[in-house]
């Protein structure tokens, strides 16, 4: 029987692989962050060292502030002090760090395609759980946490049991004004906030194909938050023409090479999955939550829930304390939701196609309520100026910011506060993500910008 | 890691379903120094109301929480499990977990039991009807003993298991495979050499 990409790449990096079904993998690629800060202590207390520091990539997101990129600039005498210490484990284990200062800095799930160091077929680890994004490219890209950092960092390995496999066909052409975020929180909306648990996704269909690398990253970015373990796209000519170039990606006979392996890693037309989902591309519409949970999607045209008519009473009480946290009443219209401000940042919705698709709107109008851009990375912001967007949104009455994970984790001083309501194109919609007490609603760029411009939801295709 | 082997206290019901990491342990404590203990964080924003189950005098030294579907997705923050543990819960029993958070636990000593969801039901309720009562959970018999007395299995990875009864970290396990760590990496490098170019 033929095996999947997801088979595929773990074959290829199992070292051993005991009677009880544990494996032991290579680890192709570690990126770290400020974040990383516990891994290198544990490591340092137990008189580790890193074993193969020239797999390992660093640059400091979480805390990072976005008015300015200077260490004095983090408002937080924590995440100062995480952010200086990335600088100094990176320096002493010999670790290739894009520092605060330095122009490839940026969200480390920004970062690790856009330098070419995320590639196909290999085994990615990031202590964050939206390391998923990087299997947009083909890899087998997972988060954890800072013990098991702990343990790649010393031996450059994984232990991992097989996950079952679930594959996301998504056919048709998207209609206008339909995205990437539309298309992921949709399969989440279907597939559940932890339907995916125990599985790797592979995304396939003639929509998936379709869609250049940034928008492919922002689909597995959220892969998680199906409760998956990694999620993935098979490498095609895409891919390949998204990687040659960039400064890690291989070069001449080397490239010519690893493209030939790469082609080998898509699924077998008789691989077998253990579970299979598919969605209609052409009857999506713009999306928008209304809930504490990225599963609570429903069309931009649509109206917040009725508790009353849930008969399942687990869900009931869920969606009663949810309405009453978000502020919500049953039947109200999801485009009567006015808004408090806007975030548009964040490993899920920061690259530069992104940020074309908020700018775009931004033209057409001025701000009703504060706006907060974060471009997903240095090279990102730079990119981004160059084609002027920075004046668009300027224009517009939008602030323009450096990059980090800003408002939607909350480390780095950017907040909601609470009692307020932010249109977001970040992932989590969690009570109190953006803040204690801040309400969020999830959003692709083109949805948040048109929110700015009306100052409540709006379905970007009317405006 | 402290060893778990069998832990017999009192059990906390906790009536809510998706309860993501960022309520267990929010985001604003994430950098402090591990050995500065995250206890008192511990669904620090829940904290403040008072009817909040873990504000309950007879829950004060709860060991155990039963909680709903869904505990522990989201975030990868291993600080989660430091919170829970550090304020002397070593087991979550919920219907499903996070994946990361089911495995930072088991690195953490803080054991995740899986049940049924009606089993979950049926456990809070009997917990509400005689608060303060004790529970137990056996983890080389892989088995949960509820406040009536019944017996429950449940399923755990035998390495996990391993490293929980003796408190091992598996650093230690992997590092006795240095030979084949070693090997492997040699012909990954030649296989896949291009992955070592860029940065040399």
């Amino acid at each position: 029987m033929g095996r999947t990409l997801y088979e595929k790449i773990w074959d290829a990096h199992r070292i051993v692989e005991g009677d009880d079904g544990q494996t032991l993998l290579h680890v192709g690629r570690h990126l770290v962050h400020d974040g990383s800060v516990h891994a290198f202590e544990f490591l340092r207390d137990r008189g580790l060292k890193v074993r193969r520091p020239d797999q390992i990539f660093a640059t400091p997101d979480h805390g990072v502030s976005t008015q300015v990129h200077k260490l004095e600039a983090i408002p937080d005498a924590e995440q100062r002090r995480v952010v200086k210490l990335l600088d100094r484990n990176t320096k002493d284990f010999g670790i290739v760090h894009f520092a605060l200062d330095d122009p490839r800095q940026g969200i480390v799930h920004v970062v690790g395609p856009e330098q070419g160091i995320t590639q196909p077929g290999i085994v990615l680890v990031c202590g964050d759980s939206h390391t998923s994004t990087h299997g947009a490219l083909g890899a087998l890209a997972f988060g954890a946490g800072a013990s098991e950092i702990t343990h790649v960092l010393a031996t450059q390995t994984t232990w991992q049991r097989r996950s079952k496999t679930m594959r996301v066909t998504v056919d048709g052409k998207l209609p206008l004004g339909v995205t990437a975020k539309d298309v992921i929180l949709a399969i989440i909306a279907s597939v559940g906030a932890n339907g995916a648990a125990g599985h790797v996704i592979e995304y396939a269909g003639s929509t998936i194909r379709a869609m250049s690398i940034e928008e492919r990253l922002t689909v597995c970015n959220m892969s998680i938050e199906a409760g998956a373990r990694a999620g993935m796209v098979a490498p095609d000519d895409t891919t390949y023409a998204y990687l040659k170039g960039r400064p890690y990606a291989p070069t001449g006979t080397a490239w010519d090479r690893a493209v030939a392996y790469w082609r080998t890693l898509p699924s077998d037309a008789d691989a077998k999955f253990d579970a299979e989902v598919s969605l209609d591309a052409t009857q999506l519409a713009p999306m928008v939550t209304w809930g504490n949970s990225p599963e609570d999607a429903l069309p931009v045209t649509g109206a917040v829930p009725d508790p009353a008519r849930e008969t399942d009473p687990e869900r009931k009480a869920y969606m009663e304390r949810t309405l009453r946290y978000m502020g919500l009443s049953p039947g109200m219209a999801l485009t009567d939701i006015p808004v408090d401000q806007v975030f548009i940042g964040s490993c899920t919705n920061a690259r530069l196609e992104d940020l074309r698709a908020a700018a775009q709107v931004a033209k057409r109008g001025k701000a009703k309520v504060p706006v907060l851009v974060s471009p997903g990375s240095t090279q990102v912001k730079l990119a981004a100026e160059k084609e002027g967007l920075d004046r668009i949104f300027r224009d517009a009455g939008f602030e323009w910011r450096e990059s980090g994970c800003s408002m939607c984790v909350g480390m780095n001083g950017d907040l909601v506060a609470a009692g307020k309501r932010c249109a977001s194109t970040s992932n989590r919609n969690f009570v109190g993500r953006q803040g204690k007490g801040s309400r969020t609603h999830l959003l692709s760029p083109a949805m948040a910008a048109a929110a700015a411009l009306t100052g409540r939801i709006t379905d970007v295709r009317k405006l | 890691m402290d060893p778990f082997v069998v832990l017999q206290g009192v059990a906390a019901p906790l009536d809510q379903s998706k309860v993501d990491t960022d309520q267990i342990l929010p985001a604003r404590f994430l950098r402090r120094p591990r050995k500065e203990g995250y206890g008192q964080f511990l669904f620090r924003d829940w904290m403040d109301d008072p009817k909040f189950v873990l504000n309950q005098p007879v829950y004060k030294n709860a060991r155990i929480l039963v909680a709903d579907r869904n505990f522990g997705g989201g975030s990868s923050r291993e600080q989660a499990p430091w919170a829970l543990s550090d304020y002397g819960i070593r087991c979550v029993v919920a219907a499903d977990f996070g994946d990361i958070f089911y495995l930072n636990s088991l690195k953490t000593g803080v054991l995740p039991v899986a049940l049924s969801p009606e089993l979950c039901d049926s456990l809070r309720k009997q917990l509400h009807d005689k608060p303060g009562a004790t529970m137990k959970v056996d983890l080389p018999a892989q088995t949960v003993t509820g406040p009536d007395g019944k017996t429950h299995r449940f399923e755990i990875d035998a390495f996990r298991k391993k490293c929980l009864l003796q408190g091992l970290d598996d650093i230690g396990i992997t590092l006795q495979h240095e030979a084949s760590i070693a090997a492997f990496e040699t012909q990954y490098r030649q296989r896949f050499d291009w992955l070592f170019h860029g940065n040399l």
